[in-house]
């Protein structure tokens, strides 16, 4: 109670959980915000107005304007929404629940287990992040699937080494004895007793990760893996922008919304898990106190 | 500390052996004929055609089991050939070694202006605690924070580029590339800005920092953010403690304990993260080199990633990660000349 009513009562964390739950309706709301039409074969394939290569300025028919080959760039932004959300908790979920069963696992078994696996999360920080996920998602192929598994593959270190270290603290504290004492099993007293108190570092740690997920997947689609072409999807959107940046003679400003729409969407998305996440640690981590 | 520090040394055989292994994995993930190209120039063997492929695949051993090829390429590594990357149509350290002065010019203009300038607001920030000097800074970082980095770069270029064409992407002009490459000039280091001083060449010295505007401009921003959040909670931390308030109650003028007592000791948490930040940015400027289309290791690292020119990313694997536990290193000497806390323990 006293973590929710931090959040509400400190105005950035009130504006990025205001932020969120924007973001939340939009993607609830998408089917009525931007109906599909007809004749796609998912919804999260973007609408196309004809195939020219020139970006439209926003009209009544394409709100936003239209992109390099005529992709509704408001039904992007709009769909693109639960694509980032399914994203960034499909990431953050998958690799904090494998990181922390391997922390727990090294943390609980100790000796050479735990040398083995933590020196396997040395290994894996070792790896350039953006370029190892890069090389993951070429193999795999283009999709959301291949993303996930990508950031996830080299993103869940970080949650290793915070259970890790909480549970070799929270190990030695006297209700752990005393649970131990009137015989709880070691699974009992990891699962039920200890787990549960290295949560919130976790929940911090994934708050934050969010955003920076996001990120890094329109950093993919940018780079040009990523996405299929035309999905909904906000990454796609800024790399169909890269080649509009220069306009014409005397209007460099001609293609402004191929960037500055879907630019907007991922920048506040981001925005709105960090303040959360600021807040979350500030109130949450006992060094320091509020 | 030291055996700490020694520790890590000798663990680095190891990670590099564990990459090796797991690129070198991904790398089996696909078939001979395509693995070929790790081995070859295309042109070689591609004028052969199907038969001269397969001479070819026979020759190098491409369809032997795992470990057989998995020993003969690492020997082939051990003995320092890094193999032949099809991106760079060069051999990886060639490519590897011309790229490196690149970057690391990028990152030493962004990098120490930037880690000054974020001590410099955190402790503002933190001295300042809960008025507007620490609500706009923290606005300032965590937007920065926020802020994608190929969206502030493209926002760079339709300003300073397409708008008022101050700063164009690239690494150089046309004509200061013609002139860098001639006989007059001599490259000692291959950083554009200090072989045009030792050249006494002052218009390539500018076309190369109108050049290095933009893309410091963007790598800074993102780092002095990060390093700010740091510098302010642990400044924060630190003033709270026992000895500051005896400082201050002993008589000493309030400016004096921040910046001389309590500012040494908040630099602590500070040089990890920066050391950390460094690394990264050494390692993986990729967004910020693509979209200036400046040529360093992150952008060549991409491409050869998008590519999956195996030998080319491998090659920047162990140079990461020698980076990653040279800066470590530098990182656990520095703390003790700070922290003498960190000797005794």
């Amino acid at each position: 109670m006293r973590v929710v009513r931090y959040l509400l009562q400190n105005p950035m964390s009130l504006f990025g959980l205001l932020l969120l739950l924007a973001f939340v309706l939009i993607a609830v709301f998408a089917p009525l915000l931007a109906p599909p039409t007809e004749f796609q074969l998912s919804p999260y394939d973007t609408p196309r107005a004809g195939f020219w290569a020139t970006p439209q300025p926003p009209s009544p028919e394409a709100r936003f304007g239209t992109t390099q080959g005529q992709y509704d760039i408001y039904y992007a932004v709009i769909w693109g929404t639960r694509t980032a959300f399914k994203i960034g908790l499909g990431v953050v979920i998958i690799s904090a629940l494998i990181g922390t069963a391997i922390g727990a696992i090294a943390a609980y078994y100790g000796g050479i287990i735990d040398e083995l696996l933590m020196r396997l999360v040395d290994v894996f920080l070792a790896v350039p992040f953006l370029i190892a996920a890069l090389v993951l998602t070429v193999i795999l192929g283009k999709g959301l699937v291949p993303i996930i598994v990508a950031l996830t593959a080299f993103g869940w270190m970080g949650y290793a080494r915070v259970v890790r270290s909480e549970i070799l603290r929270i190990r030695e504290m006297d209700y752990v004895s005393a649970a131990r004492a009137y015989g709880a099993s070691d699974l009992r007293l990891i699962v039920l007793h200890i787990l549960p108190n290295a949560f919130f570092p976790v929940l911090v740690l994934a708050t934050m990760a969010t955003g920076s997920m996001v990120l890094s997947a329109s950093a993919l689609s940018f780079l040009g893996v990523g996405t299929e072409e035309g999905y909904a999807d906000w990454g796609n959107l800024i790399a169909y922008s890269r080649n509009w940046i220069v306009g014409q003679a005397g209007n460099p400003f001609q293609f402004w919304y191929t960037l500055v729409f879907p630019g907007a969407a991922i920048f506040l998305f981001v925005l709105a898990w960090n303040l959360v996440g600021d807040a979350l640690r500030d109130v949450l981590d006992p060094r320091h106190q509020v | 500390m030291m055996t700490y520090a020694l520790r890590r040394l000798i663990m680095l055989p190891v990670v590099l052996f564990a990459l090796s292994l797991m690129i070198f994995g991904l790398q089996m993930s696909l078939s001979p004929t395509q693995r070929l190209a790790a081995y070859a120039p295309t042109d070689d063997y591609l004028k052969g055609g199907q038969e001269m492929i397969r001479t070819m695949i026979e020759q190098y051993g491409l369809d032997d089991p795992f470990p057989v090829q998995y020993a003969r390429w690492l020997s082939n590594i051990l003995h320092g050939n890094l193999g032949w990357s099809e991106t760079a149509r060069q051999p990886v350290a060639t490519a590897l070694s011309s790229l490196f002065p690149a970057t690391m010019e990028l990152v030493f203009f962004a990098f120490v202006p930037g880690l000054l300038c974020a001590i410099w607001l955190g402790s503002r920030a933190g001295t300042n605690h809960n008025k507007w000097q620490d609500h706009s800074i923290r606005v300032f970082a965590i937007l920065g924070w926020s802020f994608p980095t190929y969206v502030f770069g493209l926002l760079m270029l339709l300003i300073f580029y397409s708008t008022l064409d101050w700063f164009p992407p690239g690494r150089l002009s046309q004509w200061a590339i013609t002139e860098v490459n001639s006989d007059e000039f001599t490259r000692y280091t291959g950083a554009n800005t200090i072989d045009a001083l030792l050249n006494w060449n002052w218009p390539i010295f500018f076309d190369a920092i109108r050049h290095l505007v933009a893309p410091v401009i963007t790598l800074m921003y993102v780092n002095v953010a990060s390093i700010t959040r740091v510098m302010r909670t642990s400044m924060l931390e630190t003033l709270r403690q026992d000895y500051v308030r005896t400082a201050r109650a002993k008589g000493m003028p309030r400016k004096v304990v921040e910046l001389r007592h309590a500012r040494r000791n908040a630099l602590l948490p500070v040089v990890t993260v920066a050391g950390m930040e460094l690394a990264y940015m050494m390692g993986g400027v990729v967004i910020t080199e693509t979209i200036f289309d400046f040529p360093g290791l992150g952008q060549f690292a991409a491409k050869s990633a998008a590519g999956l020119d195996f030998p080319a990313v491998l090659g920047f694997g162990i140079y990461f990660a020698l980076v990653l536990v040279a800066l470590n290193l530098i990182v656990d000497l520095i703390y003790p000349m700070l922290d003498p806390r960190v000797k005794t323990r």
